[in-house]
Parts: structure tokens; sequence; C-alpha cells
């Protein structure tokens, strides 16, 4: 918007003419853009307006498709807030008022159900279904599916690797045993040891029990997402999860921790190991150069010796929203947004891994992405988290509940949970605050 | 504390409608008169009914149905259910006491604090304007944004009150989050506060406090044996107006902890429960019980101490 504000502006008036005139433009804008947005747009081409969280170049790829689209509709990108509690109350207030000034959302993973289930968002079918799950990975799609339908076209999705000092550690461990252990070696030893990720009350907590329980073979809930479970798998992810916390390794404020924490503390040199997004990798090569030589990764630790991790997936898809007054063009524009070809530019310029597979074996993606080995072995057996309708609620007793992770008794706990998760599904009960 | 000679009971106040009812047979020019004074009303009270009235009953009827956004299919009327589960709920409690705890240290801080900083913004001579502008800049700034510097403040490396005051996270702990969430509620309004009480200041006779020094009183003596009693009502009405606002205490609480370590207050929970939970049933249940606890603090105020609202004291109703 500021582009487009200076353009009006021209550049003859003086710098304070300019700053009262630029004032004037965009409070004109402001004033305007909505009405064009409720218009549809006035030459005729229809207005696509993307509410999509803050991504820094996603507003190439929208210049892309829009180009493409030879005046067939025209895509606003509409900046969500940062914060996913901001995002998801935004949507939800204003589809539930039936708002029609929003075509595409974009939804992380967690929410699709949720809105398919309360119809505010529509299903994708023919050939725009069969284009989305050309090629998709299987595990992002399956967090886009509602009851047998699609829902949603993955953008881009994201796994959590184990970032671990080359200098400290010769062999990165493959269960949770071993790197406590390692790190308790190199404690005694007096050598930086911790165990750095998030352990603060909220989804951070959640996403890594998810990962917890499905690397031990467990599960929260029934297939149909329909009733608390809690098997014996889930019973020994608290157990890991306890140990943990009780072993000695954390960091003071693993308690308080979300990721940004969790990345500057590993930054500042006191961790050993990270568990944490893909995001750390460049922020550290920016900001601790030296440390990034000393940082290697490796697929995140399991849960049994033998059995491989499966990684909680995280990301974000693409619905088209039931009060679109234009949802073909919508459906159209989704399509672009998150093909191959824009996919990669956001891979290489964002950081966000893609959802297509063939994207990986690109030669471009090697220079951009050292890790895509990693990461997409673990997309191949990622995790999902519960897909519900009231995800949102389970989300909420599950943080609460498990937090602080030291205070877990795992049978107990999890015939708790067995009890306030199952009340949560119903939306019965009183969600905690 | 009933001492008040009006009477307070449903029953005196019917009586006497009654009894005025059949003693004033109207004239013409009265009706007419009357008539027009309900035509003149009309307009706001229709404007009134249809913001205020029609929400409330709305919230009413949502509270009595299972209504949950993600789920509307499953919509239906039953009954208290959702108030049994509610009333049963120990989040609810929790955030009961809580509120309940903010509500009384925060009133009574205040108005400790209030009557202090009234006395002396009525007491200063010189520079009475300068000294009532900047006691009351508290007041005037956005809550939220007063929250969010209180957050920062109190945050760890960032924030110079946690650097000097403590060596943890002060507010990821319940007691001193709590402790945070008061102090920001007494500086926002203790102005409000000491506003209202000096209202109350200026009703006190100057000849009745010379009067009482000239017998003796002391200091002490005179405001609580002269001054108290005379602003009595207005102390009330404070009393009242804060209590009604501390109750319903949201905005810092949502900046300074969104709640977490339960630190929720009911009106947070109830946000929860609306808007994250999408649950209208659940959520409204618990609008419509802190509307009741409101009009029950308000109906203790009122009926038991007595406290009347500006402007309607027996005098002043024909």
């Amino acid at each position: 918007m500021g582009r487009r504000v200076e353009r009006t502006t021209g550049g003859r008036a003086g710098p304070r003419r300019r700053g009262r005139r630029m004032v004037a433009a965009a409070a004109a804008l402001g004033v305007l853009l909505p009405l064009a947005a409720c218009g549809g747009g006035d030459g005729g081409v229809p207005t696509i307006n993307l509410y999509y969280p803050p991504e820094q170049n996603l507003q190439t790829v929208i210049d892309n498709c829009n180009e493409q689209a030879q005046g067939r509709y025209r895509i606003e990108y509409r900046v969500l807030p940062r914060g996913a509690d901001d995002q998801r109350v935004q949507m939800v207030r204003r589809l539930a008022a039936g708002d029609r000034g929003m075509d595409v959302l974009g939804l992380d993973v967690t929410w699709t159900q949720e809105f398919a289930s309360a119809d505010w968002i529509l299903p994708w079918t023919g050939d725009a279904r069969a284009e989305v799950e050309r090629g998709t990975l299987a595990g992002p799609l399956e967090s886009a599916r509602y009851e047998d339908e699609l829902f949603a076209a993955p953008k881009n999705t994201n796994v959590q690797l184990l970032w671990y000092r080359t200098d400290l550690v010769e062999q990165p461990p493959e269960t949770w045993d071993d790197m406590i252990a390692a790190a308790q070696r190199l404690k005694e030893r007096g050598q930086p040891y911790q165990v750095l990720t998030m352990g603060a009350q909220y989804e951070g907590l959640v996403a890594f029990y998810n990962t917890l329980v499905a690397s031990a073979g467990g599960q929260i809930l029934n297939e149909d997402g329909t009733e608390a479970v809690f098997d014996e798998g889930a019973v020994r992810a608290l157990e890991v999860l306890q140990r943990f916390a009780t072993a000695g390794v954390t960091s003071a404020s693993f308690t308080n921790a979300l990721e940004d924490d969790v990345r500057l503390a590993f930054q500042s040199g006191n961790g050993a190991f990270q568990l944490n997004w893909p995001f750390v990798y460049p922020a550290l090569q920016e900001g601790a150069p030296e440390l990034a030589d000393k940082v290697g990764w490796a697929r995140y630790p399991g849960v049994d010796a033998g059995q491989p991790s499966r990684v909680t997936i995280g990301g974000v898809n693409l619905a088209v929203s039931r009060y679109s007054d234009h949802p073909d063009e919508a459906f159209e524009a989704a399509l672009c947004i998150r093909n191959a070809e824009n996919q990669k530019f956001s891979a290489i310029n964002d950081g966000v891994p893609p959802t297509i597979e063939s994207i990986y074996a690109d030669p471009e993606m090697t220079e951009a992405y050292p890790m895509k080995d990693e990461i997409l072995a673990e997309l191949r057996d990622g995790a999902t988290r519960p897909l519900t309708p009231a995800y949102q609620n389970v989300s909420t007793v599950l943080s609460v509940t498990l937090s602080p992770p030291s205070a877990i008794r795992p049978q107990e706990t999890a015939d708790q949970l067995r009890r306030s998760v199952q009340d949560a599904l119903e939306s019965k009960g009183v969600l905690p605050g | 504390m009933s001492h008040r000679a009006e009477p307070t009971t449903e029953g005196g106040l019917a009586d006497r409608k009654a009894g005025r009812r059949v003693k004033a047979p109207l004239s013409e020019g009265k009706k007419a008169e009357r008539r027009l004074g309900w035509l003149l009303c009309a307009p706001a009270a229709l404007v009134m009914v249809a913001v205020t009235a029609y929400p409330i009953f709305y919230s009413v009827w949502l509270s009595l149905q299972r209504f949950d956004l993600k789920f509307p299919d499953q919509r239906e009327f039953i009954g208290l259910e959702n108030y049994v589960t509610v009333l049963t709920n120990e989040f609810w409690w929790t955030a009961f006491g809580v509120t309940m705890l903010i509500t009384v240290v925060t009133v009574a801080v205040e108005l400790v604090l209030g009557m202090g900083l009234a006395i002396i913004m009525h007491r200063t001579i010189v520079g009475r304007g300068l000294v009532r502008t900047s006691a009351l800049i508290p007041y005037g700034i956005v809550t939220v944004v007063a929250a969010f510097s209180w957050r920062y403040a109190w945050t760890p490396d960032t924030g110079y009150l946690a650097n000097l005051f403590s060596d943890g996270a002060p507010l990821t702990e319940r007691a001193s989050a709590l402790g945070i969430i008061m102090l920001a509620e007494i500086w926002k309004t203790t102005p409000f506060m000491a506003l209202l009480l000096m209202a109350g200041l200026a009703l006190v006779p100057e000849d009745l406090l010379k009067a009482a020094s000239m017998d003796g009183a002391s200091g002490w003596q005179r405001f609580t044996k002269v001054m108290l009693p005379v602003m009595k009502p207005a102390i009330l009405v404070a009393l009242l107006f804060r209590t009604l606002d501390a109750f319903r205490v949201f905005d810092n609480i949502y900046v300074l902890t969104a709640g977490a370590n339960q630190t929720s207050s009911v009106s947070m929970l109830a946000y929860n429960n609306l808007m994250k939970g999408l649950n209208l049933g659940i959520g409204s249940t618990m609008s419509v019980l802190i509307f009741l606890t409101v009009a029950v603090i308000a109906f203790i105020f009122v009926k038991l101490f007595g406290t009347a609202a500006p402007g309607s004291s027996d005098e002043g109703r024909r």
C-alpha cells in the first residue's frame, strides 16, 4: 500500500507537502478500500481478498498471480496479525457474522476442521481438488480434510528438527533417553549442556506432546476424532515429557519459553541441543555466524530405539470462504498462490517448506535449504495434531493440564486428560481461561 | 446501616405509588404535559431498548441453549443445563475468586489513596489546575496502552521494574502476577475515585469544620466526625461505581497475563469461551452470571447501604 501512496503523490512536492499529501492519500485509501472490497471492484474485475499471516515476500507471489490472471481477478493481500490466536479470532468473528469481504483465508493446519464443521469454508471439488491432491505430501493433505472432503489447499508445511552443536556432540542422539543422557554427561564435564525447546503453556507445548505421543505409537483421540483415547503410547509420552522436565537438562525458563526465546537461548551459546522449526537456521547464520558453523541438524529424536520419530506437522492451508462473492475466482487464486513455482519461490525467499513433494528435488533448493532431506524425511511420516472441529478446546485443555511438565504424574494425568478432553470434544464443560 | 428514614422495601414503594394514584386526579393540562413528556422520552427509550435490552435478552436466550458455532447442527434448547455446567466448574470458581480478590483489594486501596488524593486536590491553593491535571493523567491514558507499559516494565531483560525488584519473571507466577494486575488497576483508577470523592468534599461546609475546630476537635476528629458523615453519599456512590467496574476487570489481565497461571477474571473466562471456544451457550451463561453478580452488588449498595444515584434523592423525586 505504501508504494501506491508514493506513486499518487508524485515527485515534485516538497517533503513537507508530500508528507501531508501522503497522509491525505492514505486516509482516502483507507476510506475507499473497504468500499471497493464491498463492491467487488469497480472495473468489473473481482477483487479477491486474501487474509493471510504476515509473510515477507508473499506480495511478489500475488503480483505474479494477478499478472497471470489477466484481469479475471485481482488478489489483495490483507495481512493478518502475527499471533495465531489473534488471526483466528479475527477470522472467526467476521465469519460468524457472515462477512462477505473475505475470500481466501490462510488457516493454520489445526483450524481447517473447525471452519469446515462450522460451515464457513467451501469444499474443493472437481479439477481444483484433483490439482491440490496431485503430488502433495500426505501429512499436510490429511490436515486439510474433513469428513472425506477436501476443505483447503496446503500452501506450506513445517516440521521441527533437532539442532545440535557439532563441537560438543559427535553423533546426534536418536532417542530422548540418549539425548538426556548426553546432556547430563556434558553437564558433568562443565560444558554447555542444555536441551532447549518450547515448554510454555501454549500450542507449542501441545505440539511437543503430540510429537512424543506419535513417536511412541500412541493416540490422543480415536481415528474419527470423536473420542479421547490416551492409550499406552500417550502415557509413555507423558513419562518422557516428565522425565525430560525433571532431568536437570532444561533451561531455567523452559516453562516460559516460546519459539523465539528458545532460538535466542541457543544462539547465545547456552544449549547443546535445540528442538525448533527451521526458521532458526537463517537467523542463526545472521545473528551468530561463528556459532552457525558448529551447528548441525538431524531428525527429531524418537521415543523408542529403532523407532524413528513422528513429528508434528505445522503450516498453512488456503480455504475459500462460504461468504465470498466470487468463489470460482477465489479457488483459482488460491491454486495460483500455492502452485509449484510459487511454493518454490516462498521456500527459497521466506523459508517456508513446500507441500508439493517434487519441489524438494529441485537443484535451487539445495543451496537455500541444506536441511531439506531431513525435513522431507520427517514430513513423509509426519504426525498431524488431532483432527477435530473441537481442536481449539482440546488444545486448551492439553496445554493447561500439561503445564508445568515437571508436575505430570503419567497415569493419573492421562486419566484426567481422558475425561477433560472428552468433555472438550463434546463442547461440554468450561474452557479454562 | 439501614438507619435511613426512607422506606426500603418493595412493599413500601408500592403503597406509596398506589396512594399517589388515588390522591392525584390529574388536570387536563397536567395530562397533556405528561403525555408530551413520554413522547419526548420515547426516542431515547427506544434506542435504549434496541442497544441494551435486546442484547441482554438475546444472551439470556442463548444461555438456555446448547449452541457451539463449531457444531451448528447440534443447536438445541437445554434449559438451565449450561448454568449447572458453569456453576459446578472449578475454572469458573477460580476465576470468580480471583475477580473477587481483585475487586475487594483494589477498591479498598483506591478508597484510601483516592481520599488522600482528593484532599490534596481540594486543599491545594498554589497551582491547583496543575495538581489536578497531573493527578488525573493515569486515568486519561488508555487502559490497554498503560497495561502494555506495565507488561514491558515487568518483563525480565527489557523491563526496569523486573530488573529492580525481581530475579525471575514475576508475570509468570500466580501471586506476583495478581499483585501486578492489582497494582496496574489501582494506579489507573485511583484518580477516578479521587475525582468522585472530591465532589463529595466540596459538599462539606467550611463553617462546620471551623466550628468543630473551635470546639477543639483534632484534625482526625474533624475528618471522621464531620467530613465522613457529610461525604457518605458521595463515598458510597464512588464505591459502587468502582466495585461494579472492578468486578468486570478485563483489559489489564488480557494484556498482562492473558489469564495464564490461573489469573483469569470471570470476564476473561467468558471471553475465552465465547471468542476462542466459540461456545455461545456457555459463554452467554457466564455473561448472564456476571450481569447477575453486578446486579446483586448494585442491589446491596443501593438497598442495604442506602446509596442513592446522583439526582435521585428523596427531595428530587416527584
